[in-house]
């Protein structure tokens, strides 16, 4: 290929005292590669039961000022989200991710709610999408990019809103990873994963002046969390993202 | 950039008599970072498990660079993506050139990149017409100013706030002259909403990469204001630009690393926003880039790994080993003269410009280990700072009178009976000279310490005869 790519390899085999790896090496890390090993991941989250670990999901995401409301089923989703919109003062307007899972949502019960279904445009205020996973860990939402999940959805808008059911809640990083490797098809390189994969641990912040936080630097300033505890009551059983 | 690293004495005279920098440093040491690593690293009994891990990631990939290099850069190919080599900042600013050309592109909004700051993009781009915006805050602002960064993560840490103000009225003609702008909230809002449209126009986004991911092609970066998104989201190609060391093997091995990162960092749990992105949009995508680049810089790398400064590579840019420096808290990050300040700069620009530009660096230091007990990967910087201080000895770069009382020191250092003689009859001497007082306030040939602090005046025996007395009498003293 091109001569910089040429010497840069050299000069790594140079400083290396080695030549290319022999095939039986190469193999050797392909296949260390392949294991997906993990790292030693904190006991935090790990040792918990299901419940346990939505609670610390819910803590750790409201300590990093992640506002949360738990309900019980999909069908309570369209009335927490025009509460909430009219607790911020904010119009009863959203573009919504157009996903099957928020689809199956009972949107009709909420008439005065004005849904646009696609990717987020400059004017958009609020957005609402699924998630891939939430990570307890850190309280960390992940959300993957496709046909369904538009990116800017996640960044645009002035306010984030996401729905997670509570079998979305893994412990790690690491759980919420394996989620998407199972649901792309293909599973081995970059084939199947999605363009954009996005660990979001509370609203957008900057603390670049005088180290003090500022919520709301680029990205969201406010990030809202539906925890349904139960899939049943108007919507199918996909994960959704 | 053109390096001042030769003017450190001068720049950390200048950087001592700035009152607003003094200000700054002292807010960042007493009420931010360090404490609020502190706390999170005590809430996470594995942190120091998870340093060695980080530390056997980082140099199980370095022994192997070739190897993961080719599988990402096989794997960004499958993604759809592309890889541009460059060996120099020369040939990596001419890749990111070609790409936007090929765009048409006239703005670039930028994500902060320490790489691109090394490699001097934005004034590369400004020469050949293209208009580089940083949109990071600490980076729009110091663009503003037309600064370096002063911090590897906060890069406008040097300034108070009412510098930052004095800077957005000067910049931001077209605003109410009278708006109120004095608190951060202020001003951040003014940033947003002045950026908004830079980031919907730009017609090519840059950002720089924490990790790249071999077994899928991926890049990681991790940003708290969302900036960085928007900058690889929204414009029709996305460049990313990285050095080579940001490689490692898995997803796996980039998650435990990233545990490592925040908290070393800024001290949060996790950044806001960490986010993994591979190639372009996928067909029926709504959003995302047309286009992903990624331009892979060398830049003295190779030539560092199996070396004396081979454990640099490992870096992550935390930042920690800045935010516990004693010698960075007094002098601040442009007394170092280039783009990476404090101990790790003291390090790694040796490297990259040469030890006859940074030779003052590596002596910057008292060597006092906070650096190396706070690195998330474990490196020992102090120990490097002492390997360049060899060479410059070798080279003959350090000052003659330096040279001079070293040779005599040594000279008689290497003689114990003289030695012990000599600073025996020396601490008697000076004990009884500085005698009631029991220091002095200035010594011959020791101007340069009694010119800001007082000598304490040793108060009878030298430590080698009580250490003898202890041996003699059996360990007690």
């Amino acid at each position: 290929m091109s001569a910089a790519r040429d010497a840069v390899f050299a000069n790594i085999r140079g400083a290396l005292r080695r030549g290319a790896l022999p095939d039986r090496a190469q193999a050797e890390l392909r296949a260390r590669v392949a294991a997906h090993r993990r790292n030693p991941i904190p006991a935090r989250a790990t040792a918990l039961d299901d419940a346990a670990r939505v609670d610390l999901f819910v803590q750790m995401a409201e300590e990093v000022q992640a506002t949360v409301a738990r309900l019980p089923s999909p069908t309570a989703v369209p009335d927490a989200v025009a509460r909430y919109l009219a607790s911020e003062n904010l119009p009863a307007e959203l573009v919504m991710a157009p996903d099957p899972s928020l689809d199956a949502i009972p949107w009709a019960v909420t008439p005065l709610l004005r849904i646009r279904r696609g990717r987020a445009q400059a004017a958009d205020m609020v957005s609402l999408t699924p998630c891939v996973a939430a990570v307890a860990e850190t309280g960390t939402l992940m959300l993957a990019s496709g046909q369904d999940t538009p990116t800017t959805l996640n960044f645009l808008p002035d306010t984030h809103i996401v729905v997670v059911h509570a079998d979305q809640v893994v412990a790690a990083y690491e759980d919420g990873w394996d989620r998407l490797r199972d649901a792309s098809a293909a599973g081995e390189g970059a084939a199947g994963l999605p363009r954009t994969v996005n660990f979001i641990t509370g609203p957008s912040r900057t603390g670049d002046i005088e180290q003090r936080i500022v919520l709301g630097a680029h990205g969201p300033r406010r990030l809202h969390i539906l925890v349904v505890e139960n899939r049943e009551g108007g919507t199918d059983d996909r994960g959704g993202g | 950039m053109q390096a001042t690293s030769r003017d450190f004495t001068a720049n950390a005279r200048a950087g001592l008599a700035d009152d607003n920098l003094q200000q700054a440093l002292e807010i960042m040491t007493r009420r931010g970072f360090p404490a609020r690593r502190r706390e999170v690293v005590e809430r996470l009994p594995e942190f120091e498990a998870l340093r060695e891990v980080g530390r056997e990631i980082k140099e199980h990939t370095l022994a192997h660079l070739d190897f993961y290099l080719e599988l990402y850069e096989e794997n960004v190919v499958a993604a759809g993506g592309e890889v541009h080599w460059a060996r120099t900042p020369a040939e990596a600013c001419e890749a990111v050139l070609k790409i936007c050309r090929a765009a048409n592109a006239t703005t670039v909004t930028k994500g902060k990149s320490m790489v691109a700051e090394e490699i001097g993009l934005n004034d590369f781009l400004e020469k050949n017409g293209i208009t580089p915006v940083e949109t990071d805050l600490g980076e729009y602002i110091i663009q503003l100013r037309h600064e370096p960064p002063s911090h590897l993560i906060a890069p406008a840490m040097h300034l108070v706030k009412e510098q930052v103000a004095d800077t957005f009225r000067g910049a931001h003609r077209a605003l109410d002259p009278d708006r109120p702008l004095v608190e951060p909230r202020e001003l951040c809002d003014e940033a947003r909403a002045l950026l908004r449209p830079k980031f919907l126009a730009a017609e090519v986004g840059v950002t720089g990469a924490n990790f790249l991911i071999a077994e899928s092609g991926s890049s990681v970066i991790v940003t708290n204001e969302g900036n960085g998104d928007l900058t690889q989201t929204l414009p029709r190609v996305h460049i990313v630009v990285a050095s080579l060391e940001k490689v490692v093997p898995t997803f796996e091995d980039a998650a435990a690393l990233l545990r490592l990162l925040a908290r070393s960092a800024t001290g949060q749990e996790f950044s806001s926003y960490t986010t993994v992105s591979t190639g372009p949009r996928r067909p029926g995508d709504l959003d995302g880039p047309e286009a992903c680049h990624v331009v892979l810089v060398d830049n003295g790398r190779s030539q560092m790994l199996g070396g004396e400064f081979h454990d640099m590579l490992r870096c992550i840019r935390c930042g920690a080993c800045m935010n516990h420096c004693p010698v960075f808290a007094a002098v601040g990050g442009h007394a170092y003269g280039w783009v990476y300040p404090g101990p790790m700069g003291a390090v790694l620009t040796p490297s990259l410009i040469g030890i006859e530009e940074a030779a003052a660096l590596p002596n910057a230091s008292t060597l006092c280990g906070r650096c190396e007990s706070v690195c998330p990967v474990k490196i020992p910087l102090p120990k490097m700072l002492r390997h360049w201080r060899e060479r410059e000895f070798a080279k003959r770069l350090t000052p003659a009178r330096w040279r001079l009382g070293l040779a005599a020191w040594g000279w008689v250092a290497r003689r114990p009976a003289l030695y012990h003689a000599l600073s025996g009859l020396a601490s008697r001497a000076l004990g009884w000279l500085g005698g009631r007082r029991g220091h002095f306030r200035s010594l011959p040939l020791a101007g340069g310490w009694t010119g800001v602090r007082d000598m304490p005046a040793p108060e009878g025996r030298t430590f080698h005869s009580l250490w003898a007395d202890r041996a003699k009498t059996g360990g007690r003293s």
